[in-house]
């Protein structure tokens, strides 16, 4: 475990109120926006099943469609590179940007880039790399991490945002309005986009067949990046391959209904490989580069308890939905992956020593299942990994200690009873309001992400037997 | 062993030698059921959620006009044009810009770009240019600050399946694809919505029922 756990962490958001408002008001919105246009195609539930189908089949085939990926894309005009973990994915990028003299690379939002901590290599590098969403540029330029999969700085309120462009881009004369802060987005990142060589972003799909790569969008910094910079790099995990282009009709469906809301996201590109040749600058890049990152995702396809992981999208609708979430914020889950999937996913990436908390972090309610556009099973995966956690030992003794006593006392009715009449005598300076937030050691691993009911002061089975004696 | 090998070392050593699952059948809708006027019809209610400036024409000879009128209206003095457009969608006294490889500066935000598109999808609103005919290349028409389409009644598909099978070929043929449903937007900041980033911040659709 790290010294800081999900609880930890929760307790520290839980007292920011603003954060607590933000959060509400853009789930709550997001939430009633996903179920309105998801209910309005009759066929939503069939391309829910197949989602999940072609995810399911594209798995148990992966290393022939990566294979077929690699082959449409270099055969397109592209170079695809492959990457075992992080570091040989920066060494891949840094490497390609300074072989092009970059002094600085425009961004296009992508968790897989922070996912590998790309931007501090580039920085190392010399190089200086811009986000050019709006909200991964305010996260950036206030040295934050992102805390919303799909609204990455939505603790930050417009005023601190205000500030922020005021004095980083020495603008004393910028109001607080999201649409004056919006304007002077679009004027500090115009020039950039048509002056910067390199670009990077990440990739939503990829389709084997064709080698065409797809990035869905909303504010057009999309369409800059991957239209006007002579040199675009890509990155995307393995798990992203589509085998067919048919596959893309189910998916264009299914994210921008389920992630936010609308029928359709503003922009959509679809590249293939490079525009370089007879072909006219200002159609794409001349110079294609894919990066095809592993670093755990093979892991995470070796237990098949867990393989259906890697269907996510990254909608980031499981967040909207999730009581936990909603409450502890984004910043809990320490993590570019939050909510539900990030509960699954960040353990699964960054190790059980490092993210052993997280698979606890959930009530395990069933919301996120419920929703999810590609049927990930969350709530099994929870508790499957909250048993590898236990299991291998990475959660301390507390959890494996109290469901052995616990399967002890339930097989022996008399211990039960010896048992409860003890804790009712020795609960006084642990319970309040009726709870205990703590139980002593070493049963303290268990009550650490939750708090466990105080015995009453008549145990259900002395009141069934003086009941009946009283009859 | 490089990269590439040890990625799909991993990857066959996960999947073992389980068989792949046999293909499921899918159960959601590849076609339409709408006749064209009421494909139309939809595309319409459809752009009217959007922050879209709608102008249904009757004919061809309607564009130009249109196309003029627009323009005093936001005040736009150049008019972007690909190469290949049609002369008759041009307004007379238009100050005309054809995009022979233009220097971006030369497109950035202050003109007014004219184009036609590949197809439009009534379900959702959207318009698909995919580099063919009177559409220029992807600079064209993500510069300037004002963005007219020219969509034909006949180029509308209902569903998005129909769409992407219709646009298989462009893609075969190496051309890229931009989807628009739409004006650029945000809600980054406390999930108000913003209309109008770095796309064009106004878009026109132009249907002529022809």
């Amino acid at each position: 475990m790290t010294a800081e756990t999900f609880p930890q962490r929760a307790h520290r958001s839980l007292r920011d109120s603003q954060l607590r408002r933000n959060l509400a008001k853009a789930t709550s919105t997001i939430r009633t926006k996903t179920a309105k246009v998801s209910a309005e195609l009759p066929d939503w539930e069939a391309l829910r099943d197949a989602g999940q189908a072609i995810k399911r089949e594209t798995l148990a085939e992966l290393d022939r469609h990566l294979v077929a990926l690699e082959e449409s894309v270099t055969r397109a005009g592209g170079v695809v590179h492959w990457a075992a973990d992080a570091a040989e994915a920066r060494r891949i990028i840094v490497g390609l940007a300074k072989a092009h003299g970059a002094e600085q690379v425009i961004k296009i939002k992508s968790m897989t880039t922070d996912e590998v901590e790309l931007n501090p290599a580039l920085e190392a590098a010399g190089i200086r790399p811009f986000e050019t969403d709006l909200a991964d540029m305010i996260v950036q330029m206030a040295h934050e991490k992102p805390s919303h999969l799909l609204v990455p700085a939505i603790h930050k309120n417009r005023s601190e945002i205000g500030a922020l462009f005021r004095d980083q881009m020495d603008r004393p004369d910028l109001s607080d309005q999201p649409g004056d802060l919006t304007r002077a987005a679009r004027a500090y990142l115009r020039d950039k986009f048509i002056e910067t060589p390199v670009a990077i972003s990440g990739a939503n799909f990829a389709v084997a067949e064709t080698g065409s790569v797809v990035v869905v969008e909303s504010e057009g910094n999309g369409r800059m990046c991957l239209t006007l910079p002579k040199v675009l790099i890509s990155i995307m995990g393995i798990e992203k391959v589509l085998p067919e282009w048919e596959h893309l009709e189910v998916f264009l469906q299914l994210l921008p209904r389920a992630s936010t809301g609308e029928r359709m996201n503003p922009y959509t590109s679809i590249w293939t490989g490079t525009q370089a040749g007879e072909r006219r600058a200002g159609d794409g890049p001349g110079e294609f580069h894919l990066v095809l990152l592993d670093n755990g995702r093979s892991k995470i396809l070796a237990d098949e308890a867990a393989r259906a992981t890697l269907h996510c999208i990254r909608c980031s609708r499981c967040l909207n939905v999730c009581p936990v979430y909603q409450r502890a914020g984004g910043h809990a889950y320490d993590s570019m992956y939050q909510g539900p999937i990030g509960a699954i996913l960040t353990p699964q990436l960054k190790g059980l020593d490092a993210a052993g908390s997280l698979p606890f972090a959930s009530s395990l309610c069933g919301a996120c299942q419920e929703v999810c556009p590609v049927r990930i099973p969350i709530p099994d995966i929870l508790v499957h990994l909250r048993g590898r956690v236990v299991r291998e030992g990475h959660a301390g003794l507390g959890e494996g200690l109290a469901m052995k006593a616990a399967g002890t006392l339930f097989d022996h009715p008399a211990l039960m009873a010896l048992a409860l009449s003890m804790g009712r005598a020795a609960q006084a300076p642990l319970a309040r309001d009726g709870r205990i937030e703590r139980l002593p050691p070493p049963l303290d691993g268990w009550s650490l992400g939750r708090d466990f009911p105080a015995l009453p002061k008549e145990s259900f089975r002395a009141w069934w037997k003086r009941r009946k004696a009283s009859r | 062993m490089s990269d590439r090998e040890a990625v799909l070392a991993a990857v066959r050593a996960a999947l073992g030698a389980a068989p792949a699952p046999s293909p499921a059948q899918s159960a959601y809708r590849r076609k339409g059921e709408m006749d064209a006027a009421a494909a139309q019809a939809r595309f319409l209610e459809r752009l009217a959620d959007y922050d879209v400036h709608v102008e249904v024409l009757d004919d061809v000879q309607a564009i130009a006009p249109t196309v003029a009128r627009r323009m005093a209206e936001r005040e736009t003095v150049t008019l972007a044009i690909p190469a290949d457009l049609p002369r008759a969608w041009i307004p007379e006294n238009a100050r005309v810009l054809a995009d022979d490889a233009l220097p971006y500066p030369a497109l950035d935000t202050r003109p007014s770009v004219l184009t036609g598109c590949a197809l439009a999808i009534a379900e959702t609103g959207t318009v698909v240019l995919d580099a063919g005919a009177a559409q220029g290349r992807r600079a064209l028409t993500l510069l300037p600050d004002h963005h007219l389409c020219v969509v034909f009644a006949r180029q509308v598909v209902e569903t998005v399946p129909e769409a992407l099978q219709n646009l298989k070929a462009a893609v075969d043929a190496g051309r890229p694809l931009t989807f628009f449903s739409g004006p650029s937007a945000t809600a980054d900041i406390e999930f108000d919505r913003v209309v109008g980033v770095h796309g064009p911040r106004a878009l026109d659709i132009l249907l002529v029922r022809d």
